[in-house]
């Protein structure tokens, strides 16, 4: 050591802490990448997330799509499919499995939810558009995929949506696949807590 | 002060025994100990890389539930990249750079052991989920959610493990870094460095860089486990394809951590035995560094069939593509190095030659893998299997391989049998184009990887490939008995063996002594 040049621990020590700076700043980065992630998504619609309509939190159908701007120039076939997740004895079956349909026309399609089970169970669906770029022009006016759903046991219900495909959609897309996954909602833990889920904050993202 | 330093240091002081071991701070010694630790992973995944194939031999179920099957996949992914290659590759650099810059240790000894030692304890906590109800890890390598999230105990003593290995990475690499910026003897300049070191310095940034979006990966991870957040929970709004981005950005930059420093040995080895300077060193220096930057910006390509908009996909796609120059580069500088060189053929070059040829055909297929509509068509297909071991097998391993041949006689002061040498060899070049040649084959026909049952018209080539695989198990076995005999006994190897090579180890006595450049030698 003593044959190195002058001082060689001082310059290790402001080596060493200068790569563990670049440690810490990469390890700040990668988190930094889940809002980023985010927020690309939002602007995007890359990941197949629908924007969330305005109207909602308002008043349901209040907004009308105006009609001057159907695109009757064009035909764009949505299909619908569901899907219920592991741990959920739930069945799902589009009732429509697909529309034909002109942009800016509102539509309405229709989702058949079962309960196999013998207690009421509360799920909620998460929805996911693809080809992913048509997410942002895919705007759900009411869905049952905004509000948690509670089926009793054995019953048996209709879930609506109401939807436009907006004209601005790229014309490259002439199939939209609409797709609903149901998950389970964990009962609260505790049985004096309000039902505020953890899931429900997050509706807005959808 | 200098001579009573050294009276001391002839001295070796260190413990005897497991002790010496235990505590070593000695850059030779640990650089020993990571070097049979990934011998031994090696030989592990290995093991179950030949059961894989016994399962594979014909269609139908036969040994393993595809339960089983998707674990011994997993582990042999996982063992053989965090427990083989890159802690051999480290082994190297702890023998090899002090060595070859004529430093006296590693910046920081007492650091460096316990980068060490965290390893067996990652390596036992992995292996060890093979015991654990649930069974080991079954969701992939890259443990992509939503399996990831779902699965048992295993997949949370996985994620310590990974921990546990990424720390012990980054400490390596720091370590590394430090060594190389501030103890090279008086005279080496940076651009007079061997390309060993300099492919280790790049790769080291690198490992400092992408561990930590690693550990962030996998925290994220086990929070979605454990803790009820939902960064990949889709139930809880969570994206899934989130996680693939944040793994690839560290995945792409760790198959370049995996393949700089091989291309260093190899970089190595040729002008030692083609007898002439490494031809375009500069070129070689700045194609290195370029395949570090470009591999920031490429980690998409991974996830074509995530659903990308065509500018993404383009992008991604031509990044991909851009790699190919700085890497041909490097690959025509080999062979420029060889032209007109006074050639001959013992093992550590037949490796390395080996590993030019085979390494390109790799390279090529990668090239094709990055073409978006060839690559939709083989997404997850064998021929994705094929490519990543013609770059990680015949690559990384192979250079390994002639790295050993290359370095045992320094680090043992006996010479290896050539003989057995050159066999295993060609038991080895020959063992491995039998079982992943025709993999290109099964993956252009559509065959799935991770699959242990498999359709008929799969039958042949998948029989060729399974025999070629024990074969290419049973050849290591001569390397493990070549490699005991060489450290037990042997011809002296003399200080040079190789009256090619210049660098600065050779100066130094087979094997070097316990303290080698106590007094920095000065470099013209």
């Amino acid at each position: 050591m003593s044959a190195l040049p002058a001082s060689p621990e001082r310059s290790h020590r402001s080596l060493l802490v200068k790569l563990l700076l670049v440690v810490a700043l990469f390890f700040a980065f990668g988190f930094a990448l889940v809002p980023l992630y985010d927020a690309f998504c939002l602007a995007t619609g890359l990941n197949g997330k629908t924007a969330r309509a305005p109207s909602i939190g308002v008043g349901g159908l209040a907004r009308q799509a105006p009609s001057s701007t159907i695109d009757r120039s064009r035909v764009v076939t949505v299909e619908f499919t569901g899907t219920v997740m592991p741990g959920l004895p739930w069945e799902m079956t589009p009732l429509t499995d697909r529309l034909d349909l002109h942009p800016g026309e509102l539509h309405q399609a229709r989702f058949r939810v079962h309960n196999r089970s013998n207690q009421a169970i509360v799920g909620q669906a998460i929805p996911s558009v693809s080809p992913g770029l048509a997410a942002q022009h895919f705007e759900k006016l009411d869905c049952f995929c905004f509000a948690q759903q509670t089926l009793a046991a054995g019953e048996t219900r209709d879930l609506p949506l109401t939807f436009i495909v907006k004209p601005q959609i790229d014309p490259d897309i002439r199939t939209i696949t609409l797709a609903y996954a149901f998950f389970i909602v964990p009962p609260p833990r505790s049985s004096t807590e309000s039902p505020a889920d953890p899931t429900a904050k997050t509706l807005a993202r959808r | 002060m200098n001579s009573d330093a050294i009276a001391l240091d002839d001295h070796s002081h260190a413990p005897s025994g497991v002790m010496r071991w235990l505590t070593s701070t000695n850059h030779k010694d640990i650089g020993t100990l990571y070097l049979c630790f990934s011998l031994l992973m090696f030989f592990f995944a290995g093991a179950l890389a030949m059961l894989i194939r016994a399962e594979l031999f014909q269609p139908g179920l036969q040994l393993f539930q595809p339960a089983v099957f998707n674990q011994l996949t997993t582990m042999h992914g996982l063992i053989m990249i965090f427990g083989a290659i890159m802690p051999s590759l480290v082994g190297f650099a702890n023998w090899q750079v002090p060595l070859m810059i004529g430093a006296s240790d590693m910046a920081f000894p007492r650091l460096n052991n316990w980068s060490f030692w965290l390893l067996p304890a990652a390596g036992i906590l992995l292996i060890s989920t093979f015991f654990v109800p649930g069974g080991a890890l079954a969701g992939g390598w890259t443990m992509y959610p939503p399996l990831f999230i779902q699965g048992g105990i295993a997949y949370d003593i996985a994620i310590l493990a990974v921990h546990i290995l990424g720390v012990s990475s980054i400490m390596g690499a720091i370590n590394i870094i430090v060594t190389i910026l501030n103890m090279r003897a008086p005279g080496m300049t940076l651009m007079k460095m061997p390309m060993f070191v300099w492919t280790w310095l790049i790769t080291a940034f690198l490992l400092v860089a992408v561990m930590p979006v690693l550990a962030c990966a996998i925290t994220m991870l086990l929070a979605d486990r454990n803790f009820g957040t939902h960064f990949f929970d889709a139930a809880g709004g969570g994206d899934p394809v989130m996680f693939q981005h944040l793994f690839w950005f560290f995945g792409h930059p760790e198959v370049y951590i995996m393949i700089l420093p091989a291309f260093g040995i190899v970089s190595t080895i040729i002008p030692t035995f083609a007898r002439k300077p490494l031809f375009g060193y500069v070129s070689m220096v700045y194609a290195v560094a370029s395949i570090a930057f470009l591999s920031f910006i490429v980690w998409a390509h991974h996830m074509f069939t995530t659903g990308m908009p065509l500018g993404g996909q383009l992008f991604f796609m031509y990044t991909t593509m851009l790699i190919a120059i700085p890497t041909g580069i490097k690959v025509f500088n080999w062979v420029a190095t060889l032209w007109r060189g006074s050639i001959s053929f013992e093992t550590p070059m037949l490796f390395a030659l080996a590993f030019v040829f085979l390494f390109t055909i790799g390279g090529f297929s990668g090239l094709v893998l990055s073409l978006v509509p060839v690559d939709i068509q083989l997404q997850d297909t064998y021929y994705v299997v094929a490519h990543f071991h013609y770059v990680l097998f015949s690559g990384s391993a192979m250079a390994i391989m002639g790295g050993v041949y290359y370095w045992l006689p320094k680090w043992t002061g006996h010479l290896y049998d050539e003989r057995l040498g050159k066999i295993h060899f060609w038991l080895t070049a020959v063992a491995f184009n039998i079982t992943f040649f025709p993999m290109h084959f099964l993956g252009l026909a559509g065959m799935p990887r991770r699959i242990p049952d498999y359709a008929l018209q799969f039958a042949d080539f998948n029989r060729i490939a399974s025999l070629g695989a024990f074969l290419l198990g049973a050849s290591q076995l001569l390397w493990l008995y070549i490699v005991i005999k060489c450290v037990r006994g042997g011809a002296p190897a003399g200080n040079q063996p190789w009256d090619g090579a210049d660098t600065l180890e050779w100066t130094q006595t087979s094997p070097p002594p316990y303290h080698s450049f106590v007094i920095p030698p000065l470099v013209k």
